[in-house]
Parts: structure tokens; sequence; C-alpha cells
């Protein structure tokens, strides 16, 4: 066992490192970093800057045009974009239904849409959620009918993340109402977004953002070609896709970058004259969770790595995934503390590109309320951290 | 003992709750997402006639009520609706070290408070005073017996730019390091206040002060600065504990009709035991905070200690109930369409006005030693 990165993973290290150095425009590093609104021009500039370096479909094997890292390559370059302040790579094309179709699309799905997310052509968007089905996924009711060379899809979806940029949707729907279990009977079917019938509502989340959608179909005609795999056979590609979602979503490297900001915090606060670092209260919550998440950052890796290259991760990642996102959630929460009053004044204009006012108080101080606000989804999406402890024990567990 | 209301208290709580409860429905104060009233005239001058403002201040000071009891019952309302309105700012945190000062003196100008005519601010919070509220580097320069100019930038004021009057903590110039109390006029020369809204939807704003004419109200203020800041305290803990009260209600009603897995999500026990865990530590929050009530007029160290017991769990039991209504209800309480995504801001940025739950042990743990 060697618990250090090899010379060749420390070069590898370097070598991402000294491309973002290079390559990740100032400007849109520092919209990254004080938390400004990012439009859908920012992420198609950042997207078009890794195309350009083969690194956006850093999860894919290389004989489709990925990268073929290694897990432990796939975490260095997941920790080197967080701390150089780059925009998340928008995951829904690269990470979660080109993993898909790789594994499971016919020949002429890879032909069609692989090279289009490699080049960044489409922007795809995830239509899973219903009013209806959220932590029960399977019980999903948007129907899709077939009529000759279509189904007509009638249903509606929501949190639709950042549909409102999307070209196309890869969406579950039941193709068979009769079958006797609601997980049998699903379809995977890739919709285009300008499709007739298909109209995309804003939903306005608590910090008054606009983030996530519904999305609602009326009498849509997809085409039987656009269904992926078997017709009744979706809830198989469906959940192969939601572990790919769940490692990510332990966010180890956000949770570090927060650390970070939390720590530069609590140095800079003064209590009584000190810094807020050495009220020992403070600290002592500050050493809790940081000793968490040097814990986790290594049961991180010793999963993803257990994973093996191009594989998918195993149910562990459903202790990744509740683990990591209470971690993120409790660092969100003390940076709020932190700030003390100042995390009270809100200004929305503040986050919008060219606001130019002073801030109030310390310059970082007024994201950070929204950010908690905001970091509460960490818990509920990908699955709730509630279904994640049933699928845990279900099957890690056998009970 | 005795746990009922008297007979007054109850006529003021139902009076209270009805005018709240139309205040609030037909203003959609919840519906604009905490859309704060501080400007909305007509609502302050109907609360004024109502009395709900005189409630909040004793009789010698022009008012009906002003106890302990009286503050946690009014407040408990107010957060039950969710009502943004400079309750706490005027008829709290302004008006208090005017009346412990000088009832007489301040007569006209606390009358004009209950009758909603005047409103007023305490600024004592400054960039690096965090929840200290002795803490003034504010500087207050004499020009005769009576008369001052103050200098220096107070922070996150509550109700500043609303203000007619602003009461400010200042160090004097010439004392042995005393924090003085002052009465300056809203439209003062050499004022200046950045007005804006929380992220809880309260009007605050920063202030800063170069050579503003000042009126003394105290040149020994720490006694009322901590008396007043006790009774701010103690008003938030009750409206915690009505926002908590809705918060459960609304979840409880939430895993009664969402049905996932063909049954109802509060048919399972890992929902169940939770929501018990929430009435359980709410009522934890509601009786300390009756015992703060009772005690808001005791000696200095009997005060602060119920006094930061009762913020403390609000804090802490108000991150704890907002964060499991947000859970529980899934994404649905993430929306700004949904009511309880705002009582859950407000509740859970209830601790970082007047001490965080950090602050509050700290006390307790110097009060208990």
């Amino acid at each position: 066992m060697d618990l250090n990165y090899s010379e060749s993973e420390r070069a590898f290290r370097d070598e991402v490192r000294d491309w973002l150095a290079q390559n990740l425009p100032p400007a849109l590093r520092e919209k990254v970093i004080k938390h400004k609104r990012l439009s859908k021009e920012d992420h198609h500039l950042w997207h078009e800057k890794l195309r350009s370096r083969g690194w956006l479909c850093w999860h894919w094997p290389a004989e489709h045009g990925g990268t073929g890292w290694t897990p432990v390559q796939k975490h260095i370059f997941e920790e080197e974009m967080i701390d150089a302040g780059a925009p998340r790579i928008i995951p829904f094309g690269p990470n979660m239904l080109g993993p898909v179709l790789i594994e499971f699309g016919s020949e002429a799905h890879k032909k069609t849409y692989l090279p289009r997310i490699l080049n960044c052509e489409d922007w795809w968007c995830q239509g899973y959620s219903e009013p209806g089905s959220g932590s029960d996924l399977a019980s999903l009711k948007t129907k899709a009918e077939r009529r000759g060379d279509v189904y007509i899809v009638n249903g509606q979806k929501t949190w639709t993340t950042l549909g409102h940029f999307a070209d196309k949707m890869f969406c579950l729907v039941r193709t068979d109402p009769n079958a006797d279990k609601p997980q049998k009977g699903i379809s995977f079917l890739l919709i285009d977004m300008d499709s007739p019938g298909i109209e995309v509502r804003p939903i306005y989340t608590l910090d008054g953002e606009h983030e996530v959608n519904e999305v609602w179909l009326t009498d849509v005609e997809v085409p039987v070609e656009n269904l992926v795999g078997l017709e009744n056979e979706g809830w198989t590609y469906a959940k192969y896709l939601l572990t790919y979602e769940r490692t990510g979503i332990a966010g180890v490297g956000y949770s570090k970058q927060l650390l970070a900001h939390l720590k530069s915090m609590a140095n800079r606060r003064k209590e009584g004259g000190q810094p807020l670092a050495q009220d020992p209260l403070f600290a002592a919550k500050l050493a809790e969770v940081e000793i968490d998440l040097m814990a986790m950052d290594m049961f991180n890796l010793r999963t993803v790595s257990a994973a093996g290259a191009g594989k998918a991760p195993s149910a562990e990642s459903s202790l990744l995934k509740i683990k990591g996102t209470q971690i993120r959630q409790r660092i969100s929460e003390l940076l709020r503390q932190a700030v003390g009053p100042y995390a009270c004044p809100y200004i929305s204009e503040q986050f919008d590109e060219g606001y130019n006012e002073p801030p109030i108080g310390p310059e970082d101080a007024m994201p950070l309320a929204r950010q908690y606000f905001n970091l509460r989804k960490l818990s509920i999406y990908g699955g709730s951290n509630e279904i994640q402890k049933n699928i845990v024990a279900k099957t890690v567990l056998g009970l | 003992m005795d746990f009922n209301l008297s007979e007054e208290r109850s006529l003021l709580s139902a009076t209270t709750d009805r005018f709240l409860q139309s205040a609030a429905s037909a203003q959609k104060i919840i519906k604009g997402g905490g859309e704060n009233l501080a400007n909305d005239a007509g609502f302050w001058q109907e609360a004024s006639e109502l009395g709900l403002i005189e409630a909040l201040l004793p009789v010698d000071a022009g008012g009906l009520g002003g106890d302990g009891l009286d503050l946690a019952l009014i407040f408990e309302l107010l957060g039950k609706h969710l009502v943004n309105a400079p309750f706490l700012s005027t008829a709290i945190l302004g008006a208090m070290p005017l009346w412990l000062q000088d009832t007489q003196k301040f007569a006209a100008l606390l009358s004009d408070v209950g009758a909603g005519k005047v409103k007023l601010a305490l600024a004592i919070s400054e960039a690096d005073s965090r929840y200290d509220i002795q803490f003034a580097a504010t500087e207050a320069k004499p020009v005769d017996t009576e008369n001052y100019q103050l200098s220096g930038h107070k922070a996150v004021v509550l109700g500043a730019g609303d203000a007619d009057q602003l009461v400010v903590s200042a160090k004097m110039a010439e004392g042995n390091g005393d924090i003085g109390l002052f009465l300056v006029d809203g439209k003062a020369q050499g004022l200046k206040i950045r007005s804006y809204q929380t992220i809880d939807a309260q009007l605050a704003g920063d202030i800063w002060l170069e050579d503003v004419p000042a009126v003394c109200i105290s040149e020994k203020g720490s006694d009322i600065i901590s008396q007043t800041a006790a009774a701010g305290a103690l008003c938030l803990s009750a409206e915690a504990v009505g926002l908590m009260d809705v918060m459960k209600d609304a979840t409880i009603e939430y895993v009664k009709t969402r049905k996932q897995f063909g049954r109802s999500i509060g048919s399972f026990q890992v929902i169940q035991h939770r929501l018990v865990d929430l009435l359980m530590e709410i009522e934890q929050t509601r009786s300390a905070t009756m015992l703060a009530a009772a005690h808001l007029f005791s000696k200095p160290d009997m005060r602060d200690k119920h006094i930061s017991a009762a913020k403390n769990l609000a804090g802490r039991i108000g991150k704890l109930v907002a964060e499991e209504t947000i859970q529980l209800h899934g994404g649905i309480a993430m929306c700004w369409e949904t009511d309880i995504a705002h009582y859950a801001k407000r509740l859970t940025m209830i601790d970082h006005y007047l001490g965080d739950s950090d602050y509050h042990l700290k006390q307790m743990m110097r009060l208990s030693a």
C-alpha cells in the first residue's frame, strides 16, 4: 500500500494544473470565485476550452474519444478543476448520458450523439423526476405510446436543471402501464427540446434564482429510433446513470475548497479582538469538520479505486453521497456562522456581471447565506439521503 | 403556578392573531417572499390603532404592557404569520433605551412611537463587534453637556433606513472607556445610511457617521444596552417558536398527503421519529422562552442566564427545524412559491441577530460556572 501519488500521477497533476493556469480565462474564474451568475455563453466558453484539450468527456474510455484516465487521474482532475476556480462541467451530456450510450446505446446512437457531446454541439438535460415521483422515481407517469414510427409522449418532468439552456433531454417514460412491477415498463428516450408540445417553465428557488425548471410534454412526437436499449428496460440504464451522478455528488473537492474559505474567513473575522479561529468553540467545530473531511477524502479514494477504470461505481457510492453532502452542508453552515451579522445583507444584483458597488462587510460575505440555503439541495437531489440509506441497507447490509 | 394567560392577554392574543392573519393574507406578506412591511404605512397605522405597539411598551412609557410575557406573546404571533415589520427595531430596540433612562424626558417621543407616528432603530453593532453589544469604536465628542458629535460606522442596523430617530452607542471621548447612548435624527447632517434588505426580508442598513450632531441619552449606557439586547433576544426567541410551530405543522400535513412507494411518507417510522424529535425540541424551546420572558427584568445575571438559554435553543433548534422541514418536504421546500421556504430562511437567520447560539452558549458558560 502506498497512499501517496506516484511519480506519474504527480506529473499528471502538474500537467492539469499548468493547463488550467494557462487556459482558464481570469474573468470566468473571478465569476466562479465570487459566486456570480454564469450565463449560457460562460458555460459554452469553458466547455469549448476543455473540448479543445480533449478533457470535456473525461469519464469516457479512450476508444470513444474520452481520456481513458484511471480513477486516480479522474480524482486529480476533479480536484484541480475545483481548486483552480473553474466552472463545473455541466454533467448531463459528458458525465451522464455519454456513459449510458457507450454501455447501452446502439451503434447509430453512438455515431450520432457521442461526437456531438464531445464537440459540445448538444446541451442535454435530465428528464427524470416528476411532481409525484421524487424518491419513488420508478412510479413515474409520463407516458409514451407507440404509434407507427413514433412515440407520443405526454406528462410532466420537474427539477430539470438548466433545462432552459438545453437542446435535448434524456427522459424516462412509461411504455407499459400494465407491467407487474413499476420498474418494468419504463423506457429511456432521447427527445429534442424544440419538438412541438414541449414547454419549459422556470422554477424560482428560495434564493430567488432560476436554475431548475418544469418541463411539460403534450403529444410530443419522438421517433422510435430515439429509444435507448430495449423498450421497457429503461430502469436498468437509469440506475446505471444514477450511480455516476452519485459519485460526483460526494463533492470532496468542493468541500476542500469550502473548508479553505472557512479557515480564511475564521482568521479574518474578529471576536472580542481575537480572530474567530482562536475561539475555542468555533475552532472545535472547524477541527471536527476537517477530521471528517480528511477521512472522507480517503474513503472516496478507496471506493473510487475499487471500482476500476471505466466501471460504474458500486453501491458504496451511496455512502459517499450521504457523508459527502453532510460534510459540505456542515461547512457551508459554519461559513454562514463565521460572518456573523454580515451573513444577513442580501443584494441580488451583486451576483450580476458588472455590479460595481462596494460590498457590505467582507467582500466574500454576501454569498454565504445564499450558498447555505442553496446547498440544502445536496441531501435531496440525486436520490435523497434517506433513499441512499435504503439502498445501503438493502444492497450492502443485505437487510 | 398557573400556566394560563390572563383574560387581558388571551384577548390581546386573539385580536393580534386575527389582525395579523388578515394582514398576512390581504397583503400577501408570505407569497411575496416575506416582503417587508416597513414602508407600508397602512399596516403600521392599523397595528398602532389596535394597540399592538403600545402593548410592547410599559404603562409609564405611554404603553399598555411591556412585560416579558407581552413581548413573547406578540412576537410568537409575528413569527406565526411571518410578519416582517419594524416591531423589534422600533418598539423594543429603539424605545427601550429611552424609557429605561427617563420616561418623562422622552414621553412625547414614546407617545409618538406607540401611536405609530415615529420609527426608531438601535445602532450598536459594528463591523468588528460581531455579537459583542458593549463594543463601540464609534466615538462621541462633547459639544456641551447634552450635545455631542458622533463619528464611526455601524453595521447591519435593523430598521436603519426607515428610522426617524436612531439610538446609537459610542465610546465617550472623555471617559474611562464608557459607552454612551445617543439620539440621532434620521436626517442629520453627516449621517450616511446604506439601506438594504436581508436574505430573510428584514430592512436593515449600514451607517456612517461623520461629526453627526447627537443628544446624549446616557453617558454610561452599558446596563441599558444589556437590558435592551436581552429584550430583543427574548423577542427573537419567541418569534422563532412561532415560526417553528407553523413549519412543524406544515411538515406533518405534508408527510400525511405526500405519497411515495404507494403510501404516505408519514407512515414510515424514520419520518415519524424525526417529527417526534422536532415536536420535543420545539417544546423545549417554548419552555425556555417562557422562562426567559418571566426573567426579562430580573437581576442581570439571572436575566441573562435565562435569556441566553432561550436564544441558544432558538438558534440550535431553529436550525434543526428549518433543515428538517426542508429535507422532509424535499425539493418543494426549496421553491420561492412555497411559504415554508421563507419561514425557513427567517428561522435560520434569527441566529444572526443579537447573538448566535455560540455567543449565548458562552454567556451561559460564564454565568453558570
